[in-house]
């Protein structure tokens, strides 16, 4: 067999392998972040600061994209319905279609980019410049004091960001097909009101925004405490952040999606 | 433990989480508090459901009054056993009618309950006697097709 065949098979199994490893340490990682998060719930303004940089810094931004993809979803369901004759349940195409997918998911995007990149540089960082190995010279484990805070105030904005998007989206889709364009305000209302269903629909979209937040703060965290230390290996960590937590994001959906409606209405 | 501006800025992004949440569950999701206590359970079997589905509202004179709990099918009787959960706000007379309709031309599928008049009332896992089958279109046409053919017979 020609050696450059066997050579590339052998680069595909290193791949492979490699990948697998990180998956296994990748996992060990989010097992040791849990246990060692005791202690900074209990130091819960650890917790609070990093709620400040990834939940309010975001939130700009959450809440401007939630209007405007509202806003967008308005236009184009009117557009649509308009021929049917059905333009008042417009409501209920916004809403539904925010609460369950959009909501839950652009906002995950959107947090993944604007939250988890930040969160990778800034533990990379820390690994790059010794900060990390100085904290444990000290005796203070970096896992419990850097990493678990900024897990667990991922965890908890996520919801609230998916939920204030949600939020918008639907006082977007309100401004353009009511105020701009003229339908009927009650039928917008109460369309959404009679589709959206608690239980099935706004509970769902707050497990799985909460499903999303787990994954994107437990793949921006391991990929900065696992990069390179150096600045190559801090931003190549920094896009494979983004990368696979979209990727997991919309992987995730399905699964819920599937899990979540099947087999309802 | 000293106050900075930052839990101010995170309380304030926490309490309008928690407001969002609310608008969601109350002016979009129009959650009405639905408690399983305040609710009696009746059957009714029906020949034919059609598109009924669970969760589908039961109506009496277009207010809803409960829902659709569960649907089987019978291998007793060879028909769909509807579960029903109504409000216990509302009492039936025993002799009731139900039937399954549409609401608007392609509407979702609901029973209507017409009231009748008996003295007793419908209590928890009572039946439904008296049950009108869904609106089959097939059905529909076959049966108009069918008078029709018979009318050009007898001339």
């Amino acid at each position: 067999m020609p050696k450059r065949i066997v050579s590339g098979i052998q680069s595909i199994g290193h791949r492979v392998i490699e990948s697998i490893w990180r998956l296994g340490l990748a996992s060990r990682f989010f097992i040791l972040v849990l246990l060692k998060s005791g202690t900074s719930l209990r130091r819960f303004n650890l917790v609070i600061r990093e709620l400040y940089f990834t939940g309010v810094l975001s939130l700009i931004i959450i809440v401007v994209s939630g209007l405007f993809v509202g806003m967008v979803l308005g236009l184009q369901g009117y557009e649509t319905l308009q021929k049917y004759g059905s333009e008042s349940a417009v409501g209920t195409l916004v809403a539904l279609s925010l609460v369950r997918e959009l909501g839950p998911v652009v906002a995950a995007l959107l947090f993944a980019s604007r939250a988890g990149s930040a969160i990778t540089a800034e533990i990379g960082l820390m690994k790059a410049t010794e900060q990390l190995a100085a904290m444990g010279m000290m005796a203070v484990d970096p896992i419990a004091r850097v990493v678990a805070p900024r897990f667990w105030a991922g965890v908890i904005s996520m919801p609230f960001l998916a939920a204030m998007f949600s939020v918008m989206g639907v006082f977007g889709g309100y401004l353009v097909t009511v105020v701009f364009i003229g339908v009927d305000e009650g039928s917008y209302w109460s369309q959404m009101q009679s589709a959206v269903d608690f239980r099935f629909d706004i509970l769902n979209g707050f497990i799985k925004s909460c499903f999303f937040g787990v994954a994107v703060t437990a793949i921006a965290v391991f990929e900065g405490y696992d990069a390179p230390p150096t600045a190559e290996g801090v931003s190549g960590a920094t896009t494979r952040t983004v990368v696979t937590s979209s990727l997991v994001i919309l992987g995730l959906d399905f699964i819920l999606t599937a899990f979540m409606f099947r087999g309802v209405s | 433990m000293q106050r900075t501006t930052m839990d101010l800025w995170v309380g304030l992004f926490v309490v309008m989480g928690i407001i969002a949440l609310m608008i969601l569950s109350l002016k979009v999701g129009n959650l009405n508090v639905y408690n399983p206590s305040q609710s009696y359970v009746i059957t009714g079997n029906f020949e034919n459901i059609g598109g009924l589905k669970v969760r589908a509202p039961v109506k009496s004179a277009g207010v809803v009054v409960g829902r659709v709990t569960n649907i089987q099918f019978s291998t007793e009787t060879y028909d769909a056993v509807v579960t029903m959960s109504m409000d216990a706000r509302f009492q039936f007379p025993k002799d009731t009618f139900a039937s399954i309709l549409t609401s608007g031309l392609l509407g979702e599928q609901y029973i209507g309950l017409a009231a009748g008049g008996d003295e007793a009332m419908l209590k928890a896992g009572d039946k439904i006697m008296k049950t009108n089958s869904a609106m089959v279109l097939e059905e529909l046409i076959g049966r108009f097709l069918f008078n029709k053919a018979a009318e050009d017979d007898s001339f």
